[in-house]
């Protein structure tokens, strides 16, 4: 940055307000780790602070990673999230496409049809959603989460890409038609890399309330077999009493994943905004 | 071989009519200029032309055949973009190859095009570079060798100067007309500025709001506009129009003198006036005189005058003086 527009009072107000709300944003998530590795009694005495020799206790996690299969769980909540992830941007983004790039009769009143899943709640066809899977033949698979979590991501999707999608510019997709690629290649090769930006924060935004979800892996596939963590982690928590040394290390560990997956789309993301900005 | 006719050209968007019926035909080898203000429907034309938009009615015939259901890649057409539109993934090389690689072309003929339209074009030093590591002269010179490694019966051009500087463009003008002399193609080119129009044409297309205002050579359209539109648009400075009384005398509605047709005089002269503003530019003087009458006028003097804002002045016209009817056609001089 240049060093005419900055003042040193200016850089400290920054700093103090993005720290402030790091800090706030943060403290949750440190105090569950933090606690995870207490005994249940320095828990209750002293949730401020940190592990010490005779408050350290790792008894969460023996408990978490012994009773039932935890590393099962994590396998079919990284096969959900990633396999509905990847249904979400690679159909919301051909439907952006088409939207965004050719005239037919109903493309505003279907844009506004696929819309429409922002504000209406994908719960509320719950009872619709396990007939059918039933029907199906498809309770308790992971393709019966990823069917309806593709549904749940796709309104978001669709809008955020196909306003990004527009401000492509048309001589690029022309340039490609004159050249002779197919409307598959324009989309893919010419048209995908450029709002790789956007690709990112959908999936960012898809992926969060998918890792966290519990109402259908609840409904549609609680077996053992498809247990998702969120899920599994439950088994701790009892309507009398809580094992909560086994939540908070259930919990740590489900941070774990979620943390991986943002920052490689958070590096795409930067990444997608630094390069390739050819006018 | 590269010939082009329009026959009843349409085109709406909606309710909007954006091209209201063309006609026109383009002979084999022609460097002809679309020109008009913009958003009178040149780009909307030329991607007519290309296949990438579908005419409303009418038909394009290029060397005599129909071609409405055929795609871009097969009408044996090149396009250069004002955007450049490179493709950002791929080098130098890579976006001249691409048309030919998709066609299919053995791959000796693709190094050999893209060899010779480098020479051309000089760009053999930056063949491995991405399009983001050029300048934007460097990026229009890959568009036009990405069209000319086609070899296509019809190249088109959509105001691909407009992103340039001024010097650069004075360059590259050049460049396209000593490509045009080389490549003996047919050129169809866009712009919305008359002083390219001017340069490069062999046959100029004057456009005005979806319909042809008038076709011909550079010269015909400055010595012989065909209505007021064509003889605002052609020629700059623009020409001066009077009307009232002194159109009157001469039997007609307007009449039209062109700036560098009148001559300034301090002692007597046809119309009288006042100076508002001179303009020196060195080789030539544009001297703007309010007339008694109220009209603004251009003169334009050959190097210096020592007229200057205030100055009562005398104008008296030297060349021709166009005279146009109520409808704004030209009915003589
Ligand atoms: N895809 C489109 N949809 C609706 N209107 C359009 C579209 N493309 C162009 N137009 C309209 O057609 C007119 C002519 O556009 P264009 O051919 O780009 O003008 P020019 O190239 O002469 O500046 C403009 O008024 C523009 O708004
Ligand atoms: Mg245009």
């Amino acid at each position: 940055m240049s060093r005419a527009r900055t003042s040193l009072p200016r850089t400290i107000a920054a700093h103090g307000i993005l720290i402030t709300y790091t800090i706030i944003a943060l403290f949750p998530v440190i105090l569950i780790v933090m606690n995870s590795f207490k005994s249940r009694k320095a828990i209750f005495a002293s949730p401020l602070t940190l592990p010490g020799p005779e408050t350290y206790d790792p008894i969460g996690y023996t408990t978490v990673l012994g009773q039932g299969d935890f590393t099962g769980y994590f396998i079919n909540s990284l096969i959900v999230t990633c396999g509905s992830l990847a249904g979400v941007l690679l159909f919301g983004a051909m439907a952006a496409f088409a939207l965004s790039e050719y005239r037919f009769r109903m493309n505003t009143l279907t844009g506004l049809y696929l819309a429409l899943g922002i504000m209406i709640p994908i719960r509320l066809g719950t009872i619709g959603i396990l007939k059918f899977m039933v029907g199906a033949n498809l309770v308790n698979t992971h393709l019966a989460l990823i069917l309806v979590y593709t549904a749940q991501g796709l309104p978001l999707a669709v809008f955020i890409l196909s306003e990004f999608m527009r401000t492509v510019s048309d001589d690029l997709k022309n340039a490609g038609r004159i050249d002779g690629l197919s409307e598959y290649r324009i989309f893919f090769r010419l048209v995908l890399p450029l709002v790789r930006p956007a690709m990112a924060t959908v999936a960012v935004f898809t992926m969060i309330p998918i890792w966290n979800d519990l109402w259908f892996p609840l409904i549609l596939a609680p077996a053992e077999s498809t247990k998702t963590v969120t899920l599994g982690a439950q088994v701790f928590i009892g309507q009398f009493v809580t094992n909560w040394n086994a939540v908070l290390a259930a919990l740590s560990l489900a941070i774990v994943p979620v943390l991986v997956l943002y920052l490689i789309f958070s590096k795409s993301l930067i990444r997608g905004i630094t390069s390739g900005a050819v006018k | 071989m590269g010939s082009l006719e329009l026959r009843q050209v349409k085109k709406s968007f909606g309710a909007v009519d954006v091209i209201k019926g063309v006609d026109l035909t383009v002979a084999d080898g022609e460097f002809v200029v679309f020109v008009g203000p913009s958003g009178c429907g040149k780009s909307t034309l030329l991607r007519i032309i290309a296949g990438l938009e579908d005419q409303t009615a009418g038909a394009v015939l290029i060397d005599g055949k129909r071609v409405d259901a055929t795609p871009p890649a097969k009408r044996e057409i090149a396009m250069v973009f004002q955007t450049y539109a490179l493709y950002p993934h791929l080098s130098v090389k890579g976006n001249m190859e691409l048309g030919l690689r998709q066609a299919g072309a053995p791959e000796a003929t693709i190094a050999e095009r893209v060899k010779k339209a480098s020479e051309i074009l000089h760009l053999e030093p930056y063949l491995d570079r991405k399009p983001s590591a050029l300048s934007g002269g460097q990026r229009q010179r890959v568009a036009i060798g990405r069209a000319i490694v086609r070899e296509p019966k019809l190249f088109l051009f959509d105001e691909p100067l407009s992103n340039l500087d001024a010097a650069l463009r004075v360059n590259t003008r050049l460049e396209i007309a000593k490509l045009h002399r080389l490549l003996k193609a047919t050129i169809i080119y866009v712009t919305h500025d008359q002083v390219e129009a001017m340069t490069l044409a062999d046959k100029i297309v004057v456009l005005n709001a979806g319909r042809i205002e008038q076709v011909g050579t550079p010269m015909e359209l400055y010595h012989r506009p065909a209505n007021l539109f064509v003889a605002g648009f052609i020629g700059s400075p623009k020409m001066n129009f009077l009307t009232g009384q002194v159109a009157e005398k001469a039997g007609a509605t307007t009449v039209g003198i062109r700036p560098e047709h009148l001559s300034l005089s301090r002692e007597s002269g046809a119309f009288a006036g006042v100076v508002a503003h001179a303009e020196r530019l060195g080789a030539d003087t544009f001297v703007y005189v309010e007339a008694d009458d109220g009209a603004l006028l251009t003169v334009r003097v050959i190097g210096d005058t020592d007229a200057d804002a205030g100055d009562r002045v005398f104008l008296t016209p030297t060349g021709p003086v166009h005279r146009f009817d109520g409808g704004g056609v030209r009915v003589g001089e």
